[in-house]
């Protein structure tokens, strides 16, 4: 896929009606009612579900969790599925889930070299750059060049494992908590993870940025 | 299939460009590709390794130059033509000229329970596992010519198992109509020296299929 992943496809709905694509999308859907497969309240749910309730923050309640209560961590390295399902986030693209720790001397990073494989029900859909070709191809052979992208510079003495999600297991990144956080409740703690966090190109954010 | 989708050890696409504040979805229309391919999938008419086949089959030239809705998009009509659900003067027209398939569209109250059951690949173990943790392995040097989840970049490299995840459905076979045939998977670790030759501190784990393994 290409590397400006969305360029080429921006839609002028308001410039001069309905681009290609758009036209192309709405002639398949309208052929899909009309043969009877498909219900349009369904697509919208569908949208509704991972445009409001499906995102990253649930990804972060799990590490603010973890962060927070070690038998949790433990259970979350040991049966992830299982830890992240008593939280409420199940199903698709997480049907078998495993959690990465991240620590002063391991950082861990997902990829999907062959697709875009990631775990929909803790981090929502992918941004365009995980699923594109940069991403993809360059993470495996030069995975600090590419958190260098990320303005992520980790010393020599880190070592980088990165899991380059081939079959039905999804990862889930534990970032490291940050310093001086120990005080924070769950919900301020849970504030400080960010999406890339969980992927491993970010770091989690200070504990002073709260406002 | 040695395809351009195996993307895994190129250098030639550039550096990546995080965007700020990304929104879910850059144009109306990639929300409803979204859920016409959910929508369609939740009809069980194919499964996610004949999906990902489909879009991966794409000419090559294709796949790299479209958008990844875009190729969610062709992926999806070329499985609705070759499952005979629509034909091509309907895909013309946009409407329904054929008797359809008797499917039973997904219902909007039933979406939250289809997508928070999703659908597991684990499966009960056919055979005792033939690796075992801290074992050494090669991925084996094949080129199979369908579906397939053996990057080309671990291909006669040796690697330590250092997870064993049970039985799961191999993607070989269930892409293909020829049954789900479970395989032990297992988390293989190949370092950085061993797959690129230079020594940066950093491994890449694959989970990868026993038929894909062999004693090195």
């Amino acid at each position: 896929m290409a590397g400006r992943d969305h360029d080429g496809n921006h839609d002028d709905d308001h410039d001069h009606g309905l681009s290609g694509m758009a036209l192309k999308v709405k002639a398949l859907e309208s052929l899909l009612i009309d043969k009877g497969y498909v219900d349009p309240a369904a697509l919208d749910r569908f949208i509704e579900t991972y445009e409001k309730n499906i995102g990253p923050r649930n990804g972060a309640k799990v590490v603010a969790r973890a962060w927070r209560d070690p038998a949790y961590k433990t259970w979350l390295l040991e049966d992830a599925t299982a830890a992240i399902a008593s939280l409420g986030f199940t199903g698709r693209q997480g049907e078998h889930m495993v959690a990465l720790e991240n620590t002063e001397a391991v950082h861990n990073m997902v990829v999907c070299t062959l697709c875009s494989c990631y775990p929909w029900p803790v981090l929502g859909l992918p941004p365009v750059w995980y699923k594109s070709a940069p991403y993809r191809s360059r993470t495996v052979i030069d995975p600090r060049g590419v958190l260098a992208e990320f303005g992520v510079i980790l010393p020599e003495s880190t070592a980088i494992r990165l899991w380059d999600s081939t079959a039905e297991i999804r990862y889930l990144v534990i970032p490291l908590k940050p310093r001086n956080s120990d005080h924070l409740s769950e919900d301020r703690l849970a504030a400080l993870v960010t999406r890339d966090s969980m992927i491993g190109t970010g770091l989690a954010l200070p504990a002073d940025s709260l406002s | 299939m040695n395809g351009v989708h195996d993307m895994g050890g190129m250098t030639a696409f550039g550096p990546v460009s995080p965007e700020p504040d990304e929104p879910r979805f850059h144009s109306p229309w990639e929300a409803r590709v979204l859920a016409l391919s959910l929508a369609m999938g939740a009809t069980d008419r194919w499964n996610i390794d004949a999906t990902r086949h489909a879009r991966e089959t794409l000419p090559p030239a294709q796949y790299l130059s479209l958008s990844y809705y875009q190729v969610r998009l062709d992926g999806l009509i070329k499985q609705l033509l070759a499952n005979g659900l629509i034909d091509e003067a309907e895909l013309q027209s946009g409407k329904a000229s054929k008797a359809s398939a008797p499917i039973t569209p997904l219902k909007a109250a039933d979406v939250d329970k289809v997508l928070a059951r999703g659908t597991p690949y684990a499966r009960p173990s056919p055979a005792p596992a033939r690796f075992r943790l801290g074992q050494q392995v090669r991925a084996r040097n094949i080129h199979v010519s369908g579906h397939t989840r053996l990057p080309r970049y671990v291909r006669g490299r040796i690697g330590e198992i250092v997870r064993v995840h049970g039985a799961f459905v191999f993607p070989d076979s269930n892409a293909h109509g020829r049954g789900e045939d479970p395989r032990w998977l297992y988390t293989v670790a190949f370092t950085t020296a061993e797959l690129w030759g230079k020594n940066d501190n950093a491994v890449v784990n694959l989970d990868l299929w026993e038929p894909y393994l062999e004693t090195p």
